[in-house]
């Protein structure tokens, strides 16, 4: 660890598998409070494996805090796998819901361009309002964003961030190693030491 | 006492219908509890009615304050190497466990607390004593777990137990609704647990790391051991000597490690961190190749961080990985139980003897004894001087006592100069540092290690924090000897306005009771003395008498605890005066 460059904050994806049990929200949650570090944004929601749940979360740190953080998530009981992530290593998603008055859209076809333009749909037309949808980058909703708010933008709200870490083979047979009795010698305990010389260094 | 004459109590075989307060019962029995500290109350009381029906095999020592029932958990843990269990009723009762989970979370120490809460259908309605003790122990515990249905207490007391002295060990807080308490439920046996899919005690050990951490000690000139409690908490002594002995490497030591290697152990080099002594602090940043075991690197180990050591390769050894690397950048990061690890490493160290390395300790050492211990052990002034107490102490008792010890000066100077010949034997508050926690955890520490001598040195500030604990010793006569070291100030405070805040003493003058006469009204003999040719009398005295004792030596009123890392500077910076 010595000698590197750990000062560059970047945004981070960190993942975790977790049981689905009462009171795990908080304890990741203080692990990031106690530290003062700011969660951009939180997911969580079933994954493939029936009973398990997954958490995305977002935040901008160091590569060495964020590797200090997901240790201490995945010391927490209940915590099966955390992996972190930058950006480039996951493809992921976040949606906005746009709210804006109905005559204006109807009234000014350029609206309609422009929300094709930036790969929105119609979600619910009413004779007062309508509710467009996007998903994608930040940029690309906030685009939207910005071209709808000249036109009497009622009402925003984006959602978190979901993220698929391109380099998975999901979580069942992880799951398997977890659930024999006796750990078994091949399970990695904490894959980021793998990559040693990421980690430590001479 | 018990005035109740009951049969022993059989644990069913078959299932039966009990209750789930029995099955709480029947769960400590399963796991070889055979002591309990705790204070009833309105949301607990079916657990102890049914304790009632068990007290035959399982001694529940009734405390006078909840925060003096986890301590003795922690004391009896720390002693015994074993979990150490505790009952509360809900709202205020649990609440007054949160500082002892918060001490035993930060000195890893193994604790299965039970409180009482009130009936389900009651949760978050603001019911009479009803608090949100799960969140509020969130961050002080390993674990928690809140009950409301009996037929989840055999599975989840297993499971509490499991992770309370598994791994690293810690806290953990287990809620029982009342209803789940009272309800009847089908017991079809206990089984104890021994693996959960989402906790994993120990990494696996990594023989690659090994093998480099043994190429490491073997190239280097000046290599130097720094053990904490991980080596107690790993029952790895043995092995810890073995590796130490065949290295030839001085080992140095953090006050939660206090004992693991005996004082007198050639290669023990003494205490680091804040007040620790002169070499080792120094050496720290002189050493080629710094072995870390078991220990974490606190600040008041490091002092400031960014000029700890940075000339040494390092090699830390920790069954938590999450240590490795938190605070100092590691070389060579050895996760494991060090019970696994070190004899894995001791097998690939060459032997050797590092004589002039260790000589430079002695040189050191020889400083620190004429610029501060000589006139510490040895006092030339009128008045008494804490290191003599503790030094006295050492040559009537043999080294061979518990000491356990409450927090400010004469913590330091106990965990200084105390000789501790056997493991487990120093019991303190090192993480926290919880004014109060002596007398309660000695009192614990007693049920942990009933044949051994128990000295608890207090100063006259921290007993105060919970003496109404004497209560606890006259009701259930536990033998602890009460060495109480008065130097009529909060010692350790005003030591730190003295060389911090221009003697601006502020608040740290204390008044306090005579305590002989507190001790006498619990029954409890006592004396107090102040002149020097009384003191070793006034010991023996204590030392031999029947059952509990307390002894008051005054002493110097301003004297301080030397050396000292001031808080901000590099250890290599301690100051002799
Ligand atoms: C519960 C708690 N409150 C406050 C402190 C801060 N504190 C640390 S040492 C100390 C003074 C202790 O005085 P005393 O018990 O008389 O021991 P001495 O230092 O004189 O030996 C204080 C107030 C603490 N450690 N714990």
């Amino acid at each position: 660890m010595r000698n590197e460059n750990h000062t560059q904050k970047e945004e981070f994806n960190i993942t975790v598998y977790t049981e689905n049990h009462i009171g795990l929200l908080t304890r990741i949650a203080i692990i990031f409070s106690r530290r003062k570090i700011n969660v951009e944004s939180l997911n969580t929601s079933p994954s493939e494996v029936e009973g398990i749940h997954r958490f995305s979360i977002v935040m901008t740190e160091t590569a060495e805090t964020v590797r200090k953080i997901a240790g201490q998530i995945e010391k927490q009981v209940g915590v099966l796998k955390v992996y972190f992530n930058t950006n480039q290593d996951v493809v992921w998603q976040e949606m906005a819901l746009y709210k804006v008055p109905t005559d204006v859209i109807a009234e000014r076809a350029v609206v309609e361009r422009l929300l094709r333009e930036n790969g929105a749909r119609a979600v619910v037309i009413r004779k007062d309002y309508t509710v467009f949808e996007t998903t994608g980058h930040r940029e690309e909703t906030d685009n939207l964003l910005r071209v709808l708010e000249p036109y009497g933008l009622i009402e925003f709200v984006r959602s978190a961030r979901i993220a698929i870490i391109k380099d998975s083979e999901g979580f069942h047979r992880k799951l398997q190693e977890f659930e024999q009795s006796e750990p078994h010698d091949e399970v990695v305990e904490n894959e980021y030491l793998s990559s040693r010389e990421k980690v430590f260094t001479m | 006492m018990l005035t109740k004459e009951k049969q022993a109590t059989a644990l069913p075989k078959q299932a039966t219908s009990i209750s789930g307060a029995e099955a709480v019962i029947l769960a400590l029995l399963e796991e070889k509890v055979d002591t309990v500290f705790g204070y009833p109350g309105g949301a607990i009381m079916p657990v102890y009615d049914a304790l009632f029906d068990y007290t035959d095999r399982l001694n529940h020592v009734l405390v006078r304050h909840e925060q003096g029932g986890i301590h003795a958990g922690q004391g009896y843990a720390r002693a015994s190497g074993k979990v150490g269990v505790v009952f509360a009723t809900s709202g205020p009762g649990a609440t007054n466990l949160v500082t002892g989970l918060a001490d035993a979370q930060i000195d890893s120490t193994p604790l299965v607390c039970i409180s009482g809460q009130v009936y389900a259908h009651l949760l978050g309605t603001d019911a009479f004593q009803e608090i949100d003790i799960l969140n509020i122990t969130t961050p002080v515990t390993k674990w928690n777990y809140q009950v409301a249905n009996a037929e989840e207490i055999p599975d989840v007391l297993a499971k509490a137990f499991y992770i309370a002295k598994s791994g690293r060990p810690g806290p953990v807080l287990i809620d029982i609704t009342k209803n789940a308490q009272l309800q009847q439920f089908e017991f079809s046996g206990y089984q104890p647990c021994q693996h959960i899919r989402s906790y994993r005690p120990k990494p696996v050990v990594r023989q690659e790391y090994i093998l480099q951490a043994a190429e490491l000690i073997n190239q280097a000139q000046k290599p130097f051991i720094l053990w904490g409690q991980g080596v107690m908490l790993g029952a790895a002594e043995k092995e810890f000597r073995a590796f130490v002995e065949k290295s030839g490497i001085p080992a140095a030591w953090t006050i939660m490690g206090a004992g693991a290697l005996p004082s007198r152990h050639p290669q023990n080099v003494g205490m680091l961190g804040m007040h620790g002594n002169y070499g080792p602090n120094v050496l720290t940043n002189e050493c080629d190749v710094l072995i870390a075991i078991g220990m974490r690197f606190d600040d008041r180990v490091t002092g400031r961080l960014d000029k700890y050591a940075r000339q040494a390769r390092i090699i830390h050894l920790d069954i938590d990985p999450t240590e490795i690397g938190k605070n100092v950048p590691v070389t060579v990061p050895v996760w494991g139980d060090c019970k696994e690890t070190l004899p894995l490493l001791t097998e690939l160290v060459e032997p050797r003897q590092h004589t002039a390395w260790l000589q430079q300790f002695r040189r050191y050492n020889e400083q620190e004894i004429e610029a501060v211990i000589q006139e510490e052990l040895f006092p030339t002034s009128e008045e008494m001087t804490m290191g003599e107490v503790v030094q006295q102490l050492n040559e009537l008792t043999g080294g061979d006592a518990i000491v356990v010890s409450d927090v400010g000066q004469h913590q330091m100077v106990a965990c200084r100069y105390a000789s501790l010949n056997h493991t487990r034997s120093n019991i303190t508050s090192g993480g926290l540092g919880t004014m109060g926690f002596a007398l309660p955890a000695a009192i614990g520490a007693k049920y942990g290690a009933p044949e051994r001598t128990v000295v608890a040195v207090i100063g006259d500030g921290g007993f105060q924090m919970t003496l109404q604990e004497l209560g606890t010793i006259m009701q259930s006569g536990a033998d602890v000897k009460l060495l109480i070291l008065n130097n009529r100030f909060l010692g350790m405070v005003r030591q730190w306005q003295e060389l911090f805040h221009e003697r601006r003493y502020s608040f740290v003058d204390i008044a306090s009771p005579d305590f002989v006469k507190v001790a006498d009204g619990y029954g409890i003999s006592g004396k107090s003395v102040s002149k020097r040719e009384e003191l070793r009398g006034a010991l023996q005295q204590m030392l031999s008498h029947q059952g509990s004792y307390l002894l008051e030596v005054m002493v110097t009123k301003e004297n301080n605890v030397f050396p000292m890392v001031p808080q901000g500077c590099s250890v290599s910076e301690i100051r002799l005066s």
